[in-house]
């Protein structure tokens, strides 16, 4: 799989729609805009727990998007987590976009480079979900489903229930993960929307490794479970 | 400014330094704090600061177009004004003279003025890019055209996101002949909505996130007080199909009260529009939309209103209690106040989520209560073109069921076609049906022709109490619409497929290949025609405020059918878009990527518009009438712009009788950019 030429041909695309908008009597109905979005910064609460947290950003029309996704942790201790992928997103359905370039594991070390193609939209009955496929080199696939709801208490007062699971074609012995089902997290999130664009919150946050990469855990003399409460927030523009 | 203002708000009515000025009213937040703790009480108006319309008459007139800073909601923001007023000043014209318009744009960027409405030649119109270049910054564009029409209407910028920002004001062309319309005294009332946010910033945010200005999105708590109602099982059914749709029913606006202050005549609800007049009068209101992305419902608590024009164009007199007005719609209402009273006219914004007043008093030291806002609307099945003909209660077995509590009371049927719905073979059993009452039940504007009870087995039911006196149809009389399709039916041979002149399309919904795609959320399978329906939010208000409501059903033209040709051709067009990701188009198509549409110069044709979103979208076509078919070929109405209910069709003609470029778009001004086509008559 050629990464370089994933993402050449999603940067052309973007281009492609950059020099076709222009501004006539009506208006220009699609403008360039850019969204970042900081969904989750938080820090556990036990003074062991580490900070953690999740960004997207886009920049793009309407039907053509480049987007970053990053996610990551950092503790004192030599557990870290950093990945970052940069994706071209391009919608297939009225609530759904199909997304693919590439994403890299700065850390833990050491790195690993995956191409990705995943969907990301909105499900019946208003469920997010990103869906992707991994493919790295020597041969490793990996897959991340993830799904987030959002349950309005008030109209500022909004809980968030989220499960997250990763799977893997084959092991990594380096990284201590293991083939097959990895890991499942699931989260619960409360958050007071100020304004729109900012919501401090509070959550829980739960994780449980599976199979091999469990017994991997095990050998290292580390949990297979943490459980978490968390404060953060939440912002985008 | 003075938080003074809100104690002591009478005497201040003589303070002649206040009344000579021309500010805006500006509050402090200490006064903006007293108005929230009080929302809006009796002698909230300010009559000393109320600002009233500025009027220029004659044949040539000198406009220039500025930025300016004003102050509606505390905070100063930037406007666009004319002649440094917002609203810019009421032009009044003569109809049969010629006009000429000095327009000086002193903005850094291109303006344009559109006269909305206005029959004039293209070149004339105010469309850049179609009509002309645009005003560029520093120059002057001189508008010269003979008035040929008369009545009520407005002018606007139609360059970048400047009438949003303030650039519209009123025209009201007095006729060459006798008005047919009686009137002592006239006001124009402008409606318009302010952000102190930058419109291209609100476009930014609504591309985003569609629902930012939705503070009204289902709760948990709305989810358990319907279980408390209705039980778990109706309350999961009843929201599966929004579910499924990925649609909230609470999206009426897609701009709220959250950022607008809603205006009349440029005064802020705090301060309020004052008009005067004297006993026995009778007093004509010119009522104008130019909000950007406000449809108001307008009443006047105590009074009937004379509707005698809608869109600058006599109608024959309706007598309504209330109206809905679309964005750039125009309606001129007759109203006769009693001597040493005041009125409220009352424009509350179509989601609820705000209004703005005025006070009409013979008196100006007595004021209006203003009214509370009715309940806010919820979208239903129908407002997404559901079809619900085909619903199938045959094998609904209610043997032995108890409905003695059966209350339809609530049960708001929209404008919903319930033609096929069959009930023949509904078995009733031996069930009573003792109280069952549909006397609140609100038809709206449905059409029920085929609804068949023949059939339908009562076994040994009792139906003592049920109870239909009260059950309104809403404005439909179905006599009249069973007569004008009796008529149809007869002659439609001799248009070949296509219904008669004034009576409006009979054609099939087909919903063409470039509908289907990322950029259209929605289809309406079924769309019911929009004519005879008040709208979502004021169907009910028949049955539960006995108020009348106009509908376009009611309006017919004043002067007969200008012209009585069938049309020889039909143009099916839908209104379609992505609420989630905010993209506007026609047949899925938006206007960058559209072909112009070709009306042949002299042709008669008609056009029909499919609404497939769950907004209510006014439609406007530049240069030629929409000639709205109500139901009356003789008296067939005409209109700038249309209103399109959600999931509802609607058909007008029009005479193509304008050579040129013309504008054709959604008057909401956030639509625009993708909800426009080029019309190209040649």
């Amino acid at each position: 799989m050629n990464k370089t030429n994933l993402v050449a041909l999603g940067l052309l695309s973007l281009s492609a729609s950059l020099t076709s908008s222009a501004v006539f009597a009506g208006g220009n109905d699609d403008p360039l805009l850019t969204k970042v979005m900081l969904d989750q910064f938080e820090k556990g609460v036990d003074p062991q727990d580490p900070t953690q947290f999740s960004a997207q950003a886009w920049l793009g029309y309407d039907l053509n998007k480049l987007w970053l996704k990053t996610e990551g942790e950092y503790s004192n201790s030599d557990k870290q987590d950093l990945e970052i992928q940069a994706l071209y997103s391009k919608p297939i359905a009225p609530y759904w976009d199909v997304q693919f370039g590439i994403k890299t594991d700065i850390k833990p070390t050491p790195n690993r480079n995956w191409a990705v193609i995943g969907v990301q939209g909105l499900a019946p009955y208003f469920f997010d979900i990103d869906a992707a496929l991994f493919i790295g080199e020597q041969g490793r696939t990996a897959m991340r489903l993830s799904a987030e709801y959002e349950l309005l208490i008030t109209q500022k007062l909004i809980l968030t229930p989220e499960v997250e699971v990763n799977l893997f074609g084959k092991d990594d012995a380096e990284l201590g993960i293991g083939s097959g089902l990895s890991d499942v997290s699931a989260g619960l999130r409360l958050r007071y929307e100020i304004v729109r664009e900012f919501a401090p919150y509070i959550g829980v946050d739960w994780r449980q490794k599976l199979g091999n990469t469990a017994d991997y855990a095990r050998n290292e003399g580390e949990e297979t479970q943490e459980t978490q409460f968390v404060i953060g927030f939440r912002a985008w523009f | 400014m003075k938080s003074q203002y809100m104690i002591k708000p009478m005497t201040q009515t003589t303070n002649s330094e206040l009344n000579n000025s021309r500010r805006r009213f500006v509050f402090g937040a200490s006064a903006m704090l007293a108005l929230m703790s009080t929302p809006f009480p009796k002698n909230a108006f300010a009559n000393a600061l109320s600002q009233s319309l500025s009027q220029l008459s004659g044949k040539v007139f000198d406009l220039s177009i500025d930025y300016k800073m004003v102050n509606f909601t505390g905070k100063s923001a930037r406007a666009t004004v004319v002649n440094q007023l917002l609203p810019a000043p009421l032009l009044r014209w003569k109809e049969g003279e010629t006009v000429t318009l000095r327009v000086k744009n002193n903005l850094d960027q291109d303006s344009s003025i559109h006269w909305h409405g206005i029959i004039l030649p293209t070149e004339m119109d105010g469309v850049p890019g179609f009509s002309f270049d645009g005003i560029k910054p520093g120059e002057t564009f001189e508008y010269q055209f003979t008035v040929q029409q008369s009545g009520t209407y407005w002018y606007h910028s139609h360059s970048g996101y400047q009438e949003q920002t303030g650039l519209f004001g009123a025209i009201v062309i007095d006729p060459a002949t006798p008005d047919p319309v009686i009137y002592d005294r006239d006001y124009v009332i402008m409606l318009s909505d302010w952000s102190d946010e930058a419109p291209e910033n609100i476009y930014a945010k609504l591309k985003k996130q569609a629902d930012y200005y939705n503070y009204r999105e289902r709760t948990v708590m709305d989810f358990f007080s319907d279980v408390n109602k209705n039980g778990l099982a109706n309350t999961w059914n009843a929201r599966s199909m929004w579910n499924n749709a990925r649609m909230s029913d609470s999206d009426i606006s897609d701009v709220t009260g959250s950022t607008y202050t809603y205006l009349m005549n440029g005064n802020p609800p705090q301060q309020g529009w004052q008009g005067l007049f004297e006993q026995g009068e009778k007093v004509r209101l010119r009522f104008i939309n130019s909000s950007a992305m406000t449809i108001f419902d307008v009443r006047i608590p105590g009074l009937k209103m004379s509707v005698v024009a809608s869109d600058g164009q006599n109608i024959q007199p309706v007598s309504v209690d209330e109206f809905r007005i679309g964005v750039a719609e125009t309606y001129d209402v007759v109203i006769e106040p009693e001597v040493d009273n005041a009125y409220c006219i009352f424009a509350q914004s179509i989601d609820r989520t705000g209004f703005t007043v005025g006070n009409l008093t013979s008196d100006a030291s007595l004021h209006a209560l203003i009214p509370p806002m009715d309940p806010r609307p919820v979208l239903s099945h129908s407002d997404m073109g559901m079809d619900m003909s085909g619903m199938d209660m045959s094998g609904m077995d209610m043997s032995g069921m108890d409905m003695s509590g059966m209350d339809h009371s609530k049960m708001d049927m929209g404008a919903g076609d319930m033609s096929g719905m069959e009930h023949s073979k509904m078995n009733m059993g031996g069930g009573d049906m003792p109280s069952m009452d549909h006397s609140k039940m609100a038809m709206g504007g449905g059409d029920m022709p085929g609804m068949d009870h023949s059939k339908m087995a009562m076994g040994g039911g009792d139906m003592p109490g049920m109870d239909h006196s009260k059950m309104a149809m809403g404005d439909g009389d179905m006599s009249g619409m069973d007569h004008s399709k009796m008529a149809m039916g007869t002659a439609k041979a001799t248009v070949s497929g296509l219904g008669l002149a004034g009576f409006g399309s009979n054609n099939e919904i087909k919903h063409i290949d470039t509908e289907f795609g990322p950029q259209v959320d929605m289809r309406a399978d079924a769309p019911k025609s929009g004519l005879h329906d008040p709208g979502i939010g004021l169907r009910d208000h028949q049955q539960q405020f006995n108020r009348k409501v106009l509908t376009y059903g009611d309006i017919k033209g004043l002067h007969p059918t200008y012209d009585t040709r069938q049309p020889s051709r039909e143009i099916q067009l839908h209104l379609t878009g992505n609420m989630n990701r905010y993209m506007w188009s026609v047949n899925g198509v938006k206007f960058m990527d559209a072909a112009p549409l070709e009306f042949e110069y002299g042709e008669r044709l008609r056009i029909t518009l499919v609404n497939d979103t769950m907004m209510t979208h006014p439609m406007h076509l530049h240069g030629m009438w929409s000639e709205l078919e109500t139901g009356d070929a003789d008296f067939i109405p005409r209109k700038h712009t249309v209103l399109v209910q959600p999931g509802s069709k609607i058909s007008y003609l029009v005479t193509a009788d304008a050579k040129g470029q013309w504008a054709y778009h959604c008057h909401l001004l956030f639509h625009m950019p993708g909800m426009f086509r080029k019309v190209v008559v040649k």
